[in-house]
């Protein structure tokens, strides 16, 4: 059923939009959390170390969830098998750093961020490849039939994960770190880890460049006005296909980059590496609303939030406390954070 | 009366037949050899195969010919796809299996806790179909898919009643037991371990009939109806959440039986058994290799799996040593590697016959 | 009589299961404003979205200025030179009017004489230049959308049913503007439900019933022939006019 005006119909987020201003309600949410957390810890260093690592995981899962939610505003497409790409990309990074194991050991944070420079691109030029094969061959077949896209998808993982054992075998791999990235800077009495302050330079980055595209260039006017509504951006004349393909291929590079910063952050690398995250992905991609990018964002903070502080308050419920934040979430707008479009 | 076994009569044989499957019949002079071959070995399986690891495989079998016809309820009848399956799997075989270590083996205890399972299951099926209906599709499967591995960590987690990622082992009640002698009239000793067999066998065959009968019924034509097309199905005045939500409570409770079952042959129940996402994928690779919505597929999907999972990796292990000399080939062959080409197979399956074996047998 | 800009033959369209239509034949002609008309359910829509690609032609044959273009792809449609302004005007809502026109302008930047031209007589567009779509009335959408398919030169627009929901006073700004439009010489094909606008604007008339085409008149001869409007159109004139 269409709209006649094509608004969104999310009760709270289009009110405040048709207000004039931006729906910053839920962006308050970040800090609520925070302080919600501070009490229940007790520890204020423990609550600023425990809120530094959930921003730096939160720009990773970022990372690889906004390519993942803006494929699907787009193109209505969820790849199941966005895992795989995850862990493609870490393992491409772990193939290409080997050679430089110089380069990693070496106490210089200039020869270190060029090594991992390298890996990252190797890691997001093959899952680019690799998600433009993954397009053509199994997901553009099932356009629009939602049912058999999911089945595909989630076997184009299971075909991928094996395949990644076949190529680089199925045993734990370690994931060096870079010398001058090891350790904490110590600021007061707090210690942030260095690594940690670079995810979130790179998430960051990610952000800003995508708001950027989004916000200034045609390409980005293309993508969000696809995103509400697509026939009309053919009806415009734009080959929008086109666009899909590219729009994929950008988000499995992402998926790529994530999963390059995510097996750095673990040290470690096994071809269930994707697997581990994609769950919280799913979680964030709807706590934030399927094609938005900003509730990408926010979503990935709170979701990362909710793991850190459950993660050392009562650890055996860390998952289950995401879902009940997605669940509570949920309730108060359904379709997450921040709607898009009519849908 | 007739005697409705009257061999000498093949319309009364047909009509009885007719009516054991619910009117629905495989179709196929093929379909139908290959069901009766699986049925008669299952169904002999104790006398046929004597070794370990065969009747292991034919219990594992008969376990998901019914877990796997819950799931075809749920995707091929209703298409809903949700990847929670597991989780009521795993809640019959914990329900069972952790009432049987701490009551003790009897029947009751496992009763009783197959009781608890299933109506904790039906409550979570109930929520969960609801929510079903205010989501789409494709956002309903990632939740599902959340709640799943939260369950199954969870699991893992509170060891001190489950065991952890180890799982419990535990007794059975007397008669199922292995070791269990029974004298028969006619036929010497028996053992526990061949009734447990005939309980499992038994009881998957019943809840295969039940599940024809279901998809079989005005119910199960119109939970087809709301396949095609639920505002048509709503539009028609039928109330599209109490089918779905009543559909996923079935498929559910089925799967607890199914759960239930399997812990009871394997004396075992533990969350890389029961509750891992790779059984989940497991599931869609027998429902949709078998052929969605047919009821028959799950039959043929969970043989062919079972099957390849015990002894294609055999096979791949003779092909990798053979072909070591060439450089990928053997990677890809490794019995390891078993699932790359099931995972292949179910790919090939959804694109070019979605109805799976089961329908390419028919139109042959 | 000027040349067929525009001609459809025979052509069928499934919707699904259902048969939508049911081999409709008519010619637009160059230069001028032909009207769809119909009671509701005949198919009028569903022939623009099939002219546009919107919808494939199961049957039957379109072509527009000497090419087939049934089969093509809607962006190949639309850069044939057809534009469309849709029945939900399909504004983006999450995009301001300055960027709707952005994406209008495939060439490049809209241009600004042209731009000038439509804030002449949709002065609201340039009120809300750098607002959000959505904050806009049902009647600036409309306006919206139509500036949408003239900020570049088509040879032929497609409009489906322009006044539905709008206050009659912005109809008759509506139908100035149109008047405008028509001047530039502009093919246009319109789908309407209101008479009155219809006749206003219409140099041709097209009624459609049932999935096919039941009448084909000139505007003047259909005005004035009240018995045939009323035969054909029948309620929808009543609750139109």
């Amino acid at each position: 059923m269409v709209e006649q005006d094509g608004a969104a119909t999310a009760s709270g987020a289009s009110e405040a939009v048709a207000a004039g201003g931006a729906d910053y309600l839920p962006i308050l949410l970040v800090p609520a959390l925070a302080a919600a957390a501070l009490p229940l810890i007790g520890n204020p260093v423990t609550w600023i170390t425990l809120t530094i690592a959930a921003l730096a995981m939160g720009m990773m899962i970022f990372v690889i969830a906004s390519g993942l939610t803006l494929v699907f505003g787009l193109m209505d497409v969820l790849n199941f098998g966005h895992g795989a790409f995850i862990a493609i990309g870490a393992y491409l990074a772990m193939t290409t750093l080997v050679p430089l194991a110089g380069w990693i050991q070496a106490d210089q944070l200039g020869l270190n961020l060029a090594a991992l420079g390298l890996a990252i691109l190797a890691a997001m030029a093959g899952t680019s490849v690799i998600g433009w094969a993954f397009e053509r061959v199994i997901i553009m077949p099932v356009y629009g039939q939602h049912l058999k896209q999911i089945l595909i998808t989630t076997g184009g993982l299971i075909v991928t994960e094996q395949l990644i054992h076949v190529v680089w075998g199925g045993d734990q791999k370690p994931m060096p770190l870079p010398t001058a990235l090891r350790g904490a800077i110590t600021i007061g009495d707090v210690a942030v880890e260095k690594f940690r302050l670079l995810a979130m330079v790179v998430g960051l980055a990610v952000f800003v460049a995508m708001l950027l595209v989004l916000n200034r260039t045609k390409l980005g006017l293309l993508i969000r006005a696809g995103v509400e509504n697509r026939e009309m951006v053919e009806a415009l004349g734009y080959r929008i296909r086109r666009l899909f393909v590219a729009v994929f291929v950008a988000g499995s590079a992402l998926a790529g980059l994530g999963g390059t910063l995510w097996a750095l952050y673990r040290e470690t690398l096994t071809a269930g590496i994707g697997s581990e995250v994609i769950v919280l992905v799913f979680i964030v991609i709807i706590i934030g609303g399927l094609g938005s990018i900003g509730g990408c964002f926010l979503g990935s903070v709170l979701v990362a939030q909710m793991a850190n502080y459950t993660g050392y308050l009562a650890s055996k419920v860390a998952l289950a406390s995401n879902i009940l934040l997605m669940v509570i979430i949920l309730m108060w707008r359904p379709q997450g954070l921040y709607a898009v479009g009519g849908r | 009366m007739r005697w409705a076994g009257d061999k000498e009569n093949p319309v009364e044989r047909r009509a009885m037949i007719n009516t054991l499957l619910s009117g629905d019949l495989p179709r196929s002079r093929l379909l139908s050899a290959v069901l009766v071959l699986i049925l008669a070995t299952l169904a002999a399986a104790p006398v046929l195969f004597p070794g370990a690891q065969a009747i292991n495989t034919a219990a594992k079998i008969c376990v998901f010919v019914v877990l796997v016809a819950s799931y075809d309820l749920l995707l091929g009848y209703t298409g809903i796809v949700s990847f929670a399956h597991t989780m009521f799997y795993g809640l019959g075989g914990y329900g069972v299996g952790l009432a049987l270590y701490t009551w003790g083996p009897t029947w009751t205890s496992a009763l009783a806790g197959l009781s608890v399972a299933l109506v904790t299951a039906i409550v979570l099926a109930f929520l969960i179909g609801l929510f079903s209906l205010r989501v789409r599709a494709i956002f309903f499967a990632m939740v599902t898919l959340a709640v799943a591995s939260a369950f199954a960590i969870l699991a893992a987690q509170l060891s001190t009643l489950t065991g952890g990622e180890d799982g419990r082992s535990f007794r059975v009640p007397e008669l199922v037991r292995p070791n269990t002698l029974i004298e028969l009239p006619f036929a010497g000793p028996i053992t526990g371990r061949t009734i447990a067999y005939y309980v499992v066998f038994l009881s998957a065959f019943a809840l295969f009939l039940a599940a024809l009968r279901i998809v079989n019924s005005p119910f199960g034509r119109v939970l087809q109806a709301i396949r095609e097309n639920d505002f048509r199905a709503e539009a028609l005045g039928y109330r599209t959440v109490v089918y779905r939500t009543s559909a996923n409570c079935l498929a559910a409770g089925m799967a607890v039986l199914a759960g239930a079952l399997n812990s009871l042959w394997f004396r075992y129940t533990g969350p890389d058994t029961t509750l891992s996402f790779a059984i989940m994928l497991d599931i869609l690779l027998m429902v949709v290799i078998g052929g969605m919505g047919t009821m028959y597929g799950a039959v043929v999907g969970a043989t062919l799996f079972i099957v390849a999972q015990n002894y294609l990796q055999k096979l791949m292990g003779a092909a990798a040593k053979s072909t070591q000399a060439l450089p990928l080939v053997p990677d890809l062959l490794q019995p390891d590697r078993w699932l790359l080409w099931l995972g292949v197979l179910f790919v090939l399956s959804v694109y070019f016959f979605p109805t799976g074996i089961v329908g390419k047998l028919r139109q042959a | 009589m000027a040349d067929a800009l525009l001609t459809l033959e025979g052509v069928h369209t499934h919707i699904g299961q259902y048969h939508i239509l049911q081999g409709v034949d008519f010619t637009v002609p160059r230069g001028a404003m032909t009207v769809l008309l119909g009671r509701n359910g005949a198919g009028k829509s569903t022939t623009l979205r099939t002219i546009m690609g919107l919808w494939q032609p199961s049957r039957g044959k379109i072509t527009f200025e000497g090419r087939e273009i049934g089969g093509w792809a809607t962006p190949d449609i639309a850069r044939a030179g057809i534009g469309y302004v849709p029945e939900t005007m399909g504004v983006f809502a999450d995009l301001t009017v300055r960027e709707n026109m952005i994406l209008a302008a495939r060439a490049g930047a809209p241009d600004a004489t042209r731009l000038e031209w439509i804030f002449a007589f949709f002065p609201a567009l340039k009120r809300f230049w750098t607002q959000p779509a959505g904050v806009l009335s049902g009647g600036q959408k409309q306006m919206l959308s139509i500036a949408r398919a003239v900020i570049e030169p088509r040879a032929l627009i497609l409009i489906d049913e322009p006044t539905k929901g709008i206050a009659p006073a912005i109809i008759d700004n509506m139908i100035s503007a149109f008047d405008e439009l028509k001047r530039g010489a502009t093919t246009i094909l319109l789908v309407e439900q209101n008479f009155r606008f219809a006749e206003a604007l219409g140099d041709h008339a097209v009624v459609m019933d049932d999935g096919r085409i039941v009448h084909r008149e000139t505007m003047a001869a259909l005005a004035a022939d009240t018995a045939t409007q009323t035969r054909l159109l029948g309620l929808s004139l009543e609750a139109h006019g």
